[in-house]
Formats: structure tokens, sequence, C-alpha cells
């Protein structure tokens, strides 16, 4: 295997070839903001908050879908990039009904924690108050659409790691929408393995164990990245 | 099929002509007006009137000038005609005119600069011949280019040829087409493909639309030399479902080439095999992104993906594949034909060859019209647009549709071509040209297209989905006389942010109308500002 090296905020990085900017920086223990990305399923770049600027290119990358290359000089953290990370947390925030004191994942959510580490002090647009309703047909998880960030995650973890394609989106730009089958209620769904590997992905709240109130959720992520660890590379390496 | 069995149908074709040749518009323009019934009664007439003989009413496609649809041509040995705002009962006296009869239907001028001032490459055989007959084609020499391009080029010369006419890919960004050719052709894999982009679907823009109606087969064959420029044996043709005439010509096109072995399996009895599908879009404009397009094609959802890989490396079920523009693959024959060099001739130093343009809005003559590059924009919009109609001034043109800009009417002597365009802060777009008098408010212009983006946006990614929503509301917030210069600086933070870091073209771009009418027309928006009660 063939090593890169390039350097990441100044500090002179090897990565192994075909690596992300994101694994390389992860490896180095430089912290990228993420949303989408989830060890274990591929990445797809939607969220934009792992955008890093590379010398040479004008275009802003995402760090978690650009391949490292030799003599690349990455920058995480310039006053730019934090500002529009900010942006695009208060646009989050804005386009459906995140409420952190009713909801379940509060103080465990990831939406939340990039608030605090982004330094988002407040929302400078209008909240946009869509009605979406709250899924609780199925007999042990809910989706509560007003708490979903349209991050794919779930999709992606239902597709590529249960295999059972249950999840899936529908509508376009704000009226995307995480759908089950052919937009049935969940509990209806004939695909739906009940695997919950869905609810462990998800950032925020917006996928949840059944009876869980406020502050209870707590989402499992590590073990996704078990099952891919054992499955891809033949090795049962608990998480921490 | 071998090139003497060619000039053979040719030949046989252009020897069973009759005299007099009545061209009847079925572009969809003319064909909304009634088109298919004055051609019925054209045919009846000429049976009536003893001139089954020598008069020919042929279906022909796209003659330009829309605005006068419909439209009906006339060629009698050697001598043109045009008539306009033609209506079924009028039959009667065009085919009575023919002999030397009174017609009072409104005669066309072709010298009028609307036709004198363009140059025709992709639109040469538009309004010549019917698109739904091949031999039609094949009489104006269709075909041949793929003929020289198989037998006397390597797949490498044909590159060779497209790199030095210069020319660009007219899906709107300008890539150099030869460029992208090349790494195609060099690009590792045994199955690669050749995608045509005719998803069109900018507010305003016709231009492939009249390609695909008029001269199916031209698409066609710049497709199949492309094939084999860069070693495709699959060819997809998208077009939105919008656009059924298209489609069911290019399903009769594909048909009739397969027949003669123009497409299929060893074209020209070479080893060169060639098939194209047509895959139809289903109303959504950001299939008209390159990487959305492709999902497309693979029957998942329309969504884009990062850029690099580029398609020329990973594209379709990660083959290298080509993907050009209607207009780009039209051109190819042409440069085949007469010579990279010849192309490079046109234009400018950095645009070669012609452009097509869609001319509508507040303009007196509507319609299509192909132009050398470099033109100025005053020449199209005054002397072949003729101007704003009912005495009212031009105010401003926009091109590049919802990715492009504002041009206002003070540089109206702009050169059209790719940087001088940029540099205005605009594009040159696929072709869309909407021009807009001194009635129009240019915030409502922003808003329009800003609603536009916001609906089109497939919500991948959060500053092109919740982006476009925040900034349509707060254009609407201007509009409504209830924004303070506060939220007006909000508006240009947010245009900035979705613009540099929004994942494809619709959001990178998205900001582009509301950036350039700020530019120019930033007066509009002060005005309807309110004072801020909480101060400055």
């Amino acid at each position: 295997m063939a090593v890169k090296t390039l350097t990441i905020d100044g500090r002179p990085i090897t990565a192994e070839e075909g690596a992300t900017v994101l694994q390389a920086a992860t490896e180095a223990g430089i912290k990228i903001p993420t949303l989408c990305h989830l060890e274990g399923v591929y990445d797809v770049g939607a969220c934009r908050l792992c955008i890093v600027e590379i010398t040479g290119t004008t275009k802003l990358l995402p760090a978690c879908t650009t391949k490292v290359s030799e003599g690349m000089e990455v920058q995480t953290q310039t006053e730019r990039l934090r500002n529009y990370r900010r942006m695009i947390l208060e646009l989050l925030f804005a386009e459906r009904n995140h409420v952190c004191a009713v909801c379940v994942s509060n103080g465990h959510c990831e939406l939340q924690t990039l608030a605090y580490s982004q330094g988002m002090e407040h929302i400078r647009y209008d909240y946009t108050f869509p009605k979406w309703n709250v899924d609780t047909t199925h007999r042990l998880f809910g989706m509560d659409h007003n708490r979903c960030v349209l991050c794919t995650r779930c999709v992606r973890a239902c597709w590529h790691i249960e295999g059972a394609g249950t999840k899936n989106i529908a509508g376009r730009g704000a009226t995307s929408k995480i759908i089950t089958d052919l937009n049935q209620p969940w509990g209806d769904s004939d695909s739906c393995t009940e695997c919950g590997k869905c609810v462990m992905a998800c950032p925020t709240g917006a996928l949840f164990q059944k009876g869980s109130t406020v502050g209870e959720m707590v989402h499992d992520r590590d073990k996704l990245e078990f099952i891919v660890t054992a499955r891809e590379k033949k090795q049962w390496v608990a998480a921490d | 099929m071998q090139l003497d069995e060619l000039k053979a149908i040719a030949e046989k074709h252009r020897s069973s002509r009759k005299k007099i040749i009545v061209r009847t518009c079925m572009s969809a323009g003319c064909m909304s007006s009634q088109a298919d019934i004055i051609k019925k009664n054209l045919e009846a007439e000429a049976k009536a009137q003893g001139l089954e003989a020598d008069v020919e009413v042929r279906r022909v496609g796209c003659m330009g000038f829309c605005g006068q649809g419909p439209l009906v041509g006339w060629d009698n040995s050697g001598e043109h005609g045009l008539w306009e705002f033609v209506k079924p009962e009028d039959a009667a006296s065009i085919i009575a005119a023919l002999k030397g009869g009174e017609c009072k239907v409104q005669r066309g001028d072709p010298k009028h600069p609307f036709f004198a001032k363009q140059m025709h490459i992709v639109r040469a055989n538009g309004g010549i011949i019917d698109p739904e007959r091949i031999e039609d084609y094949i009489a104006i020499g269709g075909y041949t280019a793929l003929h020289h391009s198989l037998t006397e080029l390597q797949p490498a010369q044909v590159v060779e040829e497209v790199t030095k006419s210069g020319l660009r890919g007219r899906g709107g960004a300008g890539f150099p087409s030869g460029l992208k050719w090349g790494t195609v052709a060099k690009s590792p894999g045994a199955k690669k493909y050749v995608v045509c982009n005719g998803d069109e679907g900018d507010p305003g823009a016709f231009m492939d639309r009249s390609v695909l109606e008029s001269d199916p087969h031209l698409v066609l064959e710049g497709m199949a030399i492309a094939a084999y420029a860069v070693g495709a044996d699959q060819g997809y043709l998208y077009v939105r479902a919008e656009y059924p005439l298209a489609i069911s010509r290019l399903q009769i096109a594909i048909k009739q080439a397969k027949q003669l072995g123009l497409l299929g399996a060893g074209i020209f009895e070479s080893p060169f095999n060639f098939n194209v599908d047509i895959r139809i879009g289903a109303g959504a404009f950001v299939c008209g992104e390159e990487t959305a397009l492709m999902a497309s094609v693979e029957g998942k959802r329309g969504t884009p993906r990062p850029r690099p890989p580029f398609p020329a490396e990973s594209g379709l079920w990660g083959c290298p594949t080509l993907i050009n523009n209607v207009e780009t693959f039209a051109n190819i024959s042409a440069i085949i034909n007469k010579g990279g060099e010849w192309y490079a001739g046109i234009g400018t130093e950095k645009s070669k060859g012609t452009k097509v343009f869609a001319l509508t809005g507040k303009i007196k003559n509507n319609g299509l019209i192909e132009v050398p590059m470099g033109i100025p924009l005053r020449q199209i919009i005054m002397e072949m647009g003729g101007g704003a109609p009912d005495g009212r001034s031009i105010k401003s043109v926009q091109t590049g549709g919802p990715s492009g800009g504002c041009i206002p009417a003070d540089y109206l002597d702009t050169p059209v071509d790719y940087e001088s365009l940029t540099k205005l802060g605009s594009i040159m777009g696929s072709g869309g040209m909407v021009v807009m008098d001194d009635t129009t408010n240019m915030v409502e212009i922003a808003k329009f297209y800003m609603e536009f983006c916001m609906e089109e946006s497939c919500g991948k990614c959060i500053p092109c989905r919740a982006g476009t929503v925040q900034m349509f509301n707060l254009l609407e917030k201007i509009t409504q006389r209830k924004a303070t210069a506060r939220d007006l600086a909000k508006l240009e933070e947010l245009c900035d942010m979705v613009k540099n870091t929004s994942l494809c073209g619709l959001g990178q771009t998205a900001p582009n109308p509301v950036i350039s009418t700020l530019k120019f027309f930033r007066k509009e928006y002060a005005e309807l500002l309110q004072p801020d009660p909480f101060g400055p």
C-alpha cells in the first residue's frame, strides 16, 4: 500500500493511498466536524460541514469524500470555514422543529453537540415551523420527522448494513422526507426486519426507541461500526 | 451498409423530389397552433388544385421564427419564401399562390436581420428536412461524417479533430469538448458509455428541444462518432418527459438508423458497434446535472454526487462515461466533414463556432437563432430581435437561466462568448436569452429564479435545500416592503455561503440571479427597504 504525505492545518501527516482527508485527519487526531458521515456506511458528502480548503483549488471540498494526494495542503479551521459551518447549522435549526428541551435525544444529540462545538450562539434566520407528523406505528421504534436533518444515515444503514432496503427518501428540496417502503406507515412495512440499525444511526432524536422520554435516547453508533468491521475485516473488536 | 449504398439512397431520394416543396413546420411551437391540420389541408388542396405531381407538402422541423408561427415555407426552382401566422383555412390560397395566384397570408422576409445575421451549423437542416425520414437526412449528406470517421480516421484522430475545432460544451459550463473526449478515450476500462444530455430545463430555453425535433439524426450521428472516438458501444439519450414530440422523433430515428445498419452491430461493415437507448426524465430539473442524470439513467433517485471522480473516469455503473449536451453532439458531424480548422475559424479566440439561443421575453421577434460566437448582444437584441415591443426600451437580458445573471442594457455591446458573459456575472448557459423591458421589476425576477431553484433543489445538501428557502423568504420580505438593510445583508451573506458550499452546480449557481441583480440594480432593492427599528 502506497503512502501519501500531506499537511493538515500545517501539520505533516501520512495517510494510506485511497484514504479520505477525513480519515487522515481523524487518524492524526485532528477533528473535522461531520454530520452525514457515519463509520460503517459509504459517504455522500451531503451535509457540507466537513468542507475544507485545499491549496490549489478554489472550491471547498468535503473531507469525507476527498481522497488524499501527495503534497496536499489542507486547512480545516479557517475563519471562513467556521463561519460557513455555523450558517449551515443555523439553517438546519431553522428548517424543522428542533426543540432540545423536549427531545428524547437531549444531551446525546450530534446536532446539538455540533452547535455547541461550532459556537452557534443564536439563529439569524426565521424559523419555518413546518408541520411534520410523528410515525409511531412501529412496534418498537418511532420516527419524528420534525427532528430529521435528512442526513440519510438511516437509509444507508438500512440498505448497506442490514440489506433490508426499508428506509428511503421521497420528495425533493425542503419537502424531502424519510419514508418506509413505498411511503407506508412504518408499522405496516413488510421489509423492515426490526433490527434497529436505523435508530442506532440517527444523529438526532428523529428515530427513537419507543418508551424513551426526554434525554433518554442514546444512539449506540459504535455497534454499527462493530458489525461492519466484523463483516469486512473479520475482526471481532468490541468498541470501547 | 456501404458508402455507395448510402450514396444510392441519397441519389434516389434526390431524383424523386418534386419541383415545388412546401415545408410545414411541425415542431412543438407550430404544432400547438394546428400545424398538423395546416399540413393536412395543404395536401388536400394540392390534390384538389391538380398540383399533386409538382408539389410535395413536407413535414419539417423548426424554422426559428417561432413568434410568427405557424410557419410554412416553400422552395421552387432555387427560390424560397415563407408565410407567417398561417391558419388552416389559408391552405387554398397558399397552394394557389404557388401557381401565381393571390395570397393574403403574411409573407416573411428572408432578408430580415433575424435570418440574415444567423449562421447555421447545428440548425442547418432545421426547417428543411423531414425529421421523421432518414432518407431526407442522408440526401443532404447525413452519416457521411460517421462513415469517414469509421473508415479513414483512427479514434485518436477524431478526438484530435474535435480538439482542433476548439468546441466547448454547449450545456453551459463550456468545458473543452476535445479534452473531455480525450480523457474518456484514455481512461482504462473495457466498457464505456456515451450519454447525451437532453434534459433542457432552464425557463425560457428550447434550443435542444428544437434540435431533437428537427434533426434527430444529427445528434445520433454525433453520438456515434463520439462513441467511436472514446471506445464506447452503448449510448443513452436522456430526454425530459415534457418533450414527447422529441422523444417520438428520436424513437423513429433510432429505429430507421438501425434498419439501415447505421446504428447497431457492425456499422458500415466495420467492427464498430453502437446502440442508443432513450431514457426519459421524470420532471426533475436537477437531472440536467451530469452526476444526477447518470444516477437517473441507472434507475436511482436523481441526486448529484460529489465530483471527483468525474464521469470521464467513473460514470455510469462506474465505467468511463462521456456526457455532452445535445447541441455539442449536433456540432460534431460538421466538424468531421469540414475539419476542426474550419470550425476554429468561426467565433472568437476562446469561444469557437456558433451558439443557438432561444430569444424570448419582451422582444419583437421571438424565436430560435444560431449566431457565431462573439457577436455583440446589441446585434442579437436590437437588430435580430427588433428591440422591445410597444415602444418600450430594453432594461436587461437574462442569460443562463437560474444559473445565470441579468446583464443590464448598458452592457449590450458585450460580445457573446463564454469569458465576457462570465465577467459580467452571468454565464453563456445552455442558450436561454430572456429579454426584459423597462417595466420589469428586477427584484421580482431574482425572486422568480430563487423560487425555481428552491422548488428544484433535490434536498441532498443543506446549503441548497435550506439556503434557497431562506433566500426566497428574504426576497419575499423585500418585495413585500417588510425588510430592512439587515435582511439584505443576510441575503448577501447567504448568497456567498450557498454559492461556495453547495454540492452541485444547481446550488452553486442558484444565488447568481440575486448576485447579478444586486450588482447592477441595487437601487431597486434599496428602494424597497424599510428603516430598521433597531437602528443600523
